[in-house]
């Protein structure tokens, strides 16, 4: 059997060979198009919102982001880099330069610059709007390499497809969404491909750029963290399982070095790059693979007797050594009281952590926990695809899809956590959906091309096993792709096969009929994912239309005549404020608001998004939760001139200050003790009709919400509440109310100035009554400190 | 009884340690003294920073880390050039100096920087 194999191998190898050039040079060019394709595909697929609204930047982050962009395109980068912003968080002020991420605006900033000397006259607003797509094109690009560098081309390309249309990402990614993760993606994906590529090449010029890349995402979002705590323990994963290898030490020691240095050059991070929690995995697995380097080292130039004793010699030695070490450690980082955590940290590991402590993060929509219709929505297909992927893994296992593994495992964790962290799970997905379907696809097609009649290849498969490991190469004109991708995995199954050749050519024949499936199966099989991924389209094509590109600053609903009525009651008051009012005004409102009133209104703001200061909410939402004096003192001791509230209640906009009332009572009492939640609750129930509590009808947040509210219709019926008001027909004493938008959604109040002269008693008796009496009341410490 | 066979066998450990060692070539043993010549002065500005304090941090810290990097960077080098590794038999060991220097450069730009 031997001869008829050779002259069969012979001038078909050579054709073959030939042939087989031509034919990836051909597969090059196809897949070099598809990537094309894919990359205007996930451009497109953002562009829902400009289409429907306009190119406009939307919800709240985004618009502290554009007004940075803006400063820095008017002044340059060293101004930019040492900005004291001080109309936000009044009196106390910001640093820019120092607090914020600062890739997202130095990119747009960037391809601002390079358009306009170009020149192709791009303002600084559409470059903003149009970044998210761009960088999602990138994202995708991305998610090529990195698939391809652990199953190869077609698991790449469908990963790609993937990761451009799944809703999680769109979410956060759509024209006119400038917020940090629309770049962090990109650099996520990126740079673990570059870490790939290192781990498979042993290059130290990946390393380098593997460097870099963690360096532009350090600059672009906080959770870069995940990268810096994934890839050590991807790092003691391959150890403990015995693939240690130089590369690993080529493609991890350089990484931690050059990574925390450039962590360390972000001002946002600084010396927390050494000093926090966070990033001691990374150091930790640092002196753990120098140690395991070691071992090797003297294992390859020992003889195995001598290895034995420096073993023992060393392993009594380093014990106490590492044993003094830990404790100093466990001492040094026990007497934090976080352990060395961030807030933000300790709530992904324990999710209960903010609830009970930080009320701010509690109170934030992004960072609860998600349904599991979530997961369908933002995942879709690829929920059950991934279980799939995880498998095809495994068969055969790498260092590169152990790494997959690991993200999505860890990543699927997270997700749980935090439905903000869906986000991270979406590049996951998608690789291991890609991997699952390429996988599928390969099975599927080779049960078709080698079951179909009339080949000339199949025929000599019957008699004999090896041909038809060159019978692929005649036959197939379109599978070229495969035979790229099946190279790494099928080196071990090409050399049973030799085997088996050698032997007989039956039992290779046989486990050739165990690989493939019935034809008809097959076909029907391979319809069938077609049209799952037909499904999978119309719902991301569905979701980014319907369900993420509202911009949530203008709002429709339609009519009953079937027309579109837009609410732009949001813009409608910041412009009121930017024209109407002086420009050192100084304007409260609920710290939702903040970003967007110091970037459209032009404004300083008391509180706005940061949220970095605890305090100073909570004393805003103190005066939202006082009576009318008190808040008056409150604001006029801050020098605020008007106040904003957003009232829902005239045409059912369910996210107005009303429905968020309670957070700021939470927040406020969390500070200030006298503010008590009980006080605002009949029987535990949240009311504003007429059986809530005086102490409700009476704050200001209700006073401001509802005055004249009932001159509408006569009853004061609210609509989001669903119930008419409590307090009716009452006058505002402090306050006075200057703009209210058209559907009553923003309205405006001015501080009444102090009046010179009261009437009947003087103040000063007044407040020496008042004083005497408080005296008894305050020893248990609950004073109202403005009193 | 036991104590002097423990003693004989780190004595004989050491011996073969030393002829092992000194069976490696020269290139390898040159970039040996680079690596403890480099975490050598790491320790130097260590102890020197437990003398003095840690004013400022950031020059400490570019300085421990340039020391550390460079022989990190030096060890990959010898993992590189090393001619048993049969990893890296089809890497030019010129390839593996370039990538050396190319780190190298990066790494001193960043220290430069950061230093203050």
């Amino acid at each position: 059997m031997a001869s008829p194999e050779s002259t069969i191998n012979g001038p078909t190898k050579a054709a073959g060979a030939d042939s087989k050039s031509l034919r990836n040079a051909f597969g090059g060019v196809i897949a070099f198009i598809i990537l094309v394709l894919i990359g205007v595909l996930a451009f497109s697929i953002r562009l829902f919102s400009v289409i429907k609204y306009e190119s406009v930047i939307h919800e709240f982050d985004p618009y502290f982001n554009y007004r940075v962009t803006q400063f820095l395109s008017k002044n340059g980068i060293y101004d930019f880099w040492n900005w004291f912003d001080d109309r936000t968080w009044y009196p106390l002020g910001r640093v820019i330069g120092g607090t914020v991420y600062p890739g997202l605006t130095l990119t747009a900033g960037t391809i601002w610059k390079v358009v306009n000397s170009l020149n192709i006259p791009l303002s600084v607003e559409t470059v903003c709007v149009f970044t998210a797509p761009i960088f999602s094109a990138f994202a995708s690009w991305a998610a090529y390499l990195l698939t391809k560098e652990v199953k190869g081309p077609g698991a790449g390309l469908t990963a790609a497809a993937l990761l451009a249309m799944v809703p999680s990402y769109i979410s956060r990614s759509v024209a006119g969404s400038y917020d940090n993760e629309a770049v962090a993606i990109f650099a996520l994906v990126f740079t673990f491909y570059l870490y790939i590529k290192t781990l498979n090449t042993g290059s130290l010029f990946y390393a380098t750029l593997n460097a870099l890349a963690y360096f532009y995402m350090v600059c672009s979002w906080g959770g870069y963290t995940f990268i810096i705590n994934l890839i050590p323990m991807h790092v003691l994963l391959c150890i403990v399982t015995g693939r240690y290898s130089s590369r690993l030490y080529i493609a991890y020691a350089p990484l931690v070095v050059l990574g925390t240095l450039l962590a360390a050059l972000v001002p946002v991070v600084g010396f927390n790059a050494v000093l926090t929690s966070e990033h001691f995995a990374s150091f930790l697995v640092f002196i753990i693979i120098h140690v395991v380097a070691l071992a090797y080292y003297i294992k390859g130039i020992l003889s195995p007797k001598m290895f034995k004793v420096a073993v023992t010699l060393v392993v009594s030695v380093g014990l106490a050594v590492c044993c003094a070490v830990i404790a100093i450690l466990i001492a040094v980082v026990a007497s934090s009281p976080t352990k060395g955590w961030s807030g933000r940290s300790l709530t992904l590991l324990d999710p209960t952590y903010a609830s009970k402590y930080i009320p701010i993060i509690a109170s934030v929509s992004e960072h609860q926990p998600p349904t599991w219709p979530s997961y369908f929505m933002d995942i879709n297909v690829l929920a059950f695809l991934v279980p799939a992927g995880i498998i095809a893994c495994f068969m055969p296992l790498s260092d590169s899809s152990s790494f997959v593994i690991l993200y999505i495992v860890t990543s699927v964790y997270f997700s749980g956590v935090m439905v903000r962290l869906m986000l991270v799970l979406a590049p996951a997905a998608c690789i291991l959906s890609g991997i699952a379907l390429s996988e599928a696809f390969n099975v599927l097609t080779r049960s078709i091309k080698f079951q179909l009649p009339g080949i000339a290849g199949n025929s000599t498969s019957e008699e004999n096993g090896s041909s038809s490991v060159v019978a692929p190469s005649d036959v197939s004109k379109t599978e070229k792709t495969e035979e790229v991708a099946k190279e790494k995995p099928v080196k071990k199954n090409r050399k049973k096969e030799k085997e088996n050749v050698e032997k007989k050519p039956t039992p290779s024949k046989t486990e050739r009929r165990l690989l493939v499936l019935p034809l008809e199966a097959s076909v029907i099989a391979v319809l069938l994912l077609v049209l799952l991924g037909a499904f999978y389209v119309v719902h991301c094509v569905w979701a980014a239309a319907e369900a993420y590109s509202a911009p949530s600053i203008v709002l429709t609903s339609q009519s009953n005549d079937g027309g579109l009525h837009v609410f732009d009651d949001f813009r409608e008051a910041y412009s009121w404020l930017s024209h109407n009012t002086d420009v050192d005004d100084k304007v409260a409102s609920w710290w939702d608001y903040g970003y967007q009133t110091t970037a459209m209104a032009n404004r300083t703001v008391l509180v706005d998004n940061n949220t970095w200061n605890n305090t100073h909410i909570a004393t805003v939402g103190t005066a939202m939760s006082s009576p009318e004096k008190q808040a008056w003192e409150i604001f006029h001791s801050l020098d605020v001139k008007y106040v904003l509230v957003v009232f829902g209640g005239l045409v059912g906009y369910p996210s107005d200050d009303i429905n968020k009332f309670l957070w700021m009572v939470r927040i406020g009492g969390g500070e200030f003790p006298h503010i008590k939640e009980p006080d605002y609750l009949r029987d535990g129930q949240y009311r504003i009709d007429a059986q809530a509590t005086p102490t409700m009808l009476n704050c200001l947040m209700y006073k401001l919400s509802y005055f004249r509210f009932v001159e509408t219709d006569g009853k004061g019926f609210d609509r989001v509440r669903r119930t008419e008001i409590g307090k009716k027909h009452f006058k505002l004493t402090h306050f006075e109310e200057v703009f209210t938008t058209h559907h009553w959604m923003v309205r405006i109040y001015k501080l009444k100035p102090p009046r010179n002269r009261i009437r009947g008693k003087t103040k000063k008796s007044k407040s020496s009554v008042r004083r005497s009496v408080s005296s008894k009341r305050d020893v248990k410490g609950k004073r109202n400190p403005w009193h | 009884m036991g104590r002097s066979s423990t003693v004989k066998e780190t004595q004989a450990l050491f011996q073969s340690l030393r002829s092992a060692y000194a069976a490696t070539p020269n290139n390898l043993k040159i970039i040996d003294v680079y690596v403890g010549f480099a975490v050598l002065t790491a320790v130097i500005q260590v102890v020197y920073m437990a003398v003095v304090g840690s004013f400022p941090f950031n020059s400490f810290l570019s300085g421990v880390l340039s020391c550390i990097g460079t022989a990190v960077l030096a060890v990959c080098l010898r993992i590189q050039v090393n001619k048993d590794n049969k990893e890296f038999k089809d890497v030019a060991p010129e390839r593996a100096f370039a990538d050396f220097i190319l780190c190298n450069l990066v790494l001193h730009l960043v220290i430069m920087n950061f230093m203050g």
